[in-house]
């Protein structure tokens, strides 16, 4: 090979924003494996998020209330329209569904726990219900699901509310899959599946199709639960307006709207990262739906989906939402992702902050994974005070930036409390640049 | 017996009386007068109690049945006996789609027809339909058996897990990873249990068994066709 001659000037080397590294990876693996990727979490890709907005706080126009002295509810109370007992949460901050089966049984009995310390609720997933995340949890609500695994009116009526599950965040129209290295025996047994096969889940429920069915679903499952408990349905963020209003139309008490950036146990990750929209853009749609339909808050929206700090707790709430659900920040709260496991992300080829080959059961942590051996390292009952620590911390964070805005409950934050800092978010979010009156699509603009 | 005219007393209360009754309960016999198509229809019982529904029902006749023998004297609109646990569930007209669909155990008779997706993802259901059934039936059917007197329509036993599925009549096609298997000896025993609880006029030796060939069990690239 002749060498190059260092008199003329060349050009540095410059990658492709198109063919960057993470997709020529990704070409490589496809390549030597012929199959797609598949992993768990969210989507990865940046997209306009809570981030992207402020708020403006107290001025001489508004006064705020005084942080260690003057009271900022919490509370919420979610099923108000048709549920003889709603569901009554001390912070509107809830565990969204994951499986037993997905998560191990300790994770799941942690959550249960966790959660039933702060005040709040917990969901089951695909799998059905287990008496251990029943009984460590004080609020569980139900995941009716298209694969109806381990799915039994006994568990229906021991359940605090039902969740139908039409789609989520990660993968909106899109099943799920737990692949053949989770399917333990107690999993297979649950779910009436041979062990180690790689189980589907159906993307759209067995018996009922579009919203005119979907009434006549709900109306079986209050029969069923003597119209005691709230039903709420959950859709993953596509057409947020024309969904919730659909919602309302077959019964729901409760929307839960979830965004892209909502995570799933396993999916390719061409659907996580290319379908859905990113959560922000989804919660003013929803409201609007529920206004023009007059039962805003008398359907309580619960908005999912890279819920991270209390800020974007707070920022949900003051663009609607009666309350959020977490399930990524919940995971890691137990434990997930963390540093004290380097060693070994690295030995799996991934590294802190980034494992999210949640499907192949072999989590460090013992949470995504049903290895006995690796179970046995998460602690429920530490990772449970961690949770509910972390729950407090967020409730705390809220309520501060509340105070600040002149608020006495959460419920009060409204949009006029906010600015975004970008043109997308100000035209997702419909709340002023930063600076300005006005946003992409409003009046004058 | 026991009578209950849903026209005149509404759905609530036919449910919620139904549902009241316990194990030990003297009223084990209930007649429901007037269903006139409505939906959820004996939904959610768990006693062994003997309903005798007089006419027709919309959508969920029967879900997510326990212990009850309930006899529809008409045809079921979608989702009849869906989900159910234990009991039996007899109807002597026909079946809209999704009759049985994620049923965990119990006995489906159909003495019509059944429509498509007869036995979707049923999970250790029996189901025994006298006449045909349509297309996509038994789709992701994982546990129980279904039996069919008459012909199955396209697609049958779609991505088929463990349920046993019994024709007697012509199969339009079966459906990914579906095939033909031998009728071996307890195959026979099985099916003529069924078919005589299900009060058919037909002989085991009559059907041809499809079951799943379970080339999809664990995905494979060179199966991504068939998906």
């Amino acid at each position: 090979m002749k060498d190059m001659d260092t008199n003329i000037p060349r050009t540095v080397p410059i990658q492709s924003a198109t063919f960057t590294n993470e997709i020529n990876s990704e070409i490589r693996r496809a390549a030597a494996t012929g199959i797609y990727d598949i992993r768990g979490g969210g989507a990865k890709r940046k997209v306009p998020h809570f981030d992207d907005l402020l708020f403006l706080g107290a001025s001489v126009s508004r006064y705020p209330l005084e942080g260690y002295r003057e009271r900022c509810d919490t509370s919420v109370t979610l099923g108000t329209r048709f549920a003889k007992k709603p569901i009554e949460l001390d912070i509107p901050i809830t565990i969204a569904g994951m499986s037993f089966g997905a998560l191990s049984g300790p994770a799941k009995e942690a959550l249960g726990r966790g959660a039933s310390m702060a005040g709040t609720s917990t969901t089951t997933g695909d799998g059905g219900m287990t008496p251990e995340e029943r009984g460590h949890s004080t609020k569980l609500v139900y995941q009716y699901l298209p694969s109806r695994y381990g799915m039994n009116p006994n568990d229906l009526r021991k359940a605090d509310a039902i969740e139908v599950v039409v789609g989520q965040g990660a993968k909106p129209g899109g099943g799920g899959m737990l692949l053949g290295q989770k399917i333990s025996d107690r999993v297979a047994e649950m779910r009436t599946l041979p062990k180690g096969i790689d189980q589907r889940s159906a993307c759209r429920h067995p018996d009922w199709t579009g919203p005119d069915d979907l009434e006549i679903k709900i109306l079986e499952l209050r029969e069923i639960t003597d119209w005691q408990v709230p039903i709420y349905v959950k859709v993953g963020a596509t057409r947020p307006y024309y969904d919730t209003a659909l919602a309302v139309k077959a019964g729901a008490d409760v929307v839960v709207m979830d965004g892209m950036q909502g995570g799933t146990a396993a999916t390719q990750d061409v659907f996580i990262e290319h379908v859905g929209l990113p959560t922000l853009s989804c919660i003013r749609p929803a409201v609007q739906a529920l206004q023009d339909l007059g039962v805003h808050r008398e359907v309580q929206l619960v908005i999912s989906g890279g819920i991270r700090t209390g800020a974007d707790v707070a920022k949900a709430m003051a663009l609607g939402a009666d309350a959020v659900a977490i399930g990524s920040a919940a995971l890691i709260a137990l434990g997930d992702n963390d540093p004290r496991w380097e060693a070994e992300y690295q030995k799996l080829g991934s590294t802190t902050g980034a494992y999210d080959d949640w499907h192949e059961g072999q989590c460090p942590a013992g949470i995504t994974t049903q290895d006995p051996d690796l179970a046995a390292r998460l602690d429920p009952v530490e990772a449970g005070r961690r949770l509910r620590n972390y729950l407090k911390v967020m409730t705390l964070e809220a309520q501060t930036i509340a105070r600040a805005c002149g608020h006495n409950h959460l419920h009060n934050l409204e949009p006029e409390d906010l600015c975004a800092l970008t043109m997308e978010a100000a035209a997702m979010a419909r709340v002023p640049l930063a600076g300005t009156d006005w946003y992409p699509g409003k009046a004058g603009f | 017996m026991q009578t209950y005219d849903v026209a005149e007393n509404g759905l609530r209360g036919l449910n919620s009386t139904l549902q009241a009754q316990s194990k030990e309960t003297n009223q084990t016999n209930w007649e429901v007068q007037n269903p006139k198509g409505s939906h959820a229809i004996a939904v959610g019982l768990d006693a062994p109690i003997e309903v005798t529904v007089k006419g027709s029902t919309g959508y969920y006749c029967a879900g997510m049945n326990q212990q009850a023998t309930i006899k529809v004297e008409g045809s079921v609109g979608p989702g009849v006996a869906e989900n159910m646990m234990s009991g039996t569930v007899v109807v002597e007209g026909d079946a809209s789609q999704y009759a049985g669909a994620t049923g965990h155990g119990g006995l489906l008779v159909i003495k019509g027809n059944a429509s498509s997706r007869c036995g979707i993802s049923m999970k250790g259901i029996d189901i025994v339909v006298h006449g045909n059934i349509g297309h996509m039936s038994a789709f992701m059917a994982q546990a129980g058996n279904l039996v069919v007197c008459g012909d199955a329509g396209d697609a049958l036993g779609d991505s088929l897990y463990e349920a046993g599925l019994f024709v007697r009549g012509s199969v339009k096609s079966l459906g990914a990873d579906c095939i033909e298997k031998e009728m071996r000896p307890e195959h026979l025993e099985v099916l003529k249990d069924l078919l005589e609880r299900a009060g058919a006029d037909a002989k085991p030796e009559e059907f041809k068994r499809y079951g799943s060939a379970r080339q999809l069990y664990n995905f494979d690239i060179d199966n991504a066709a068939a998906y």
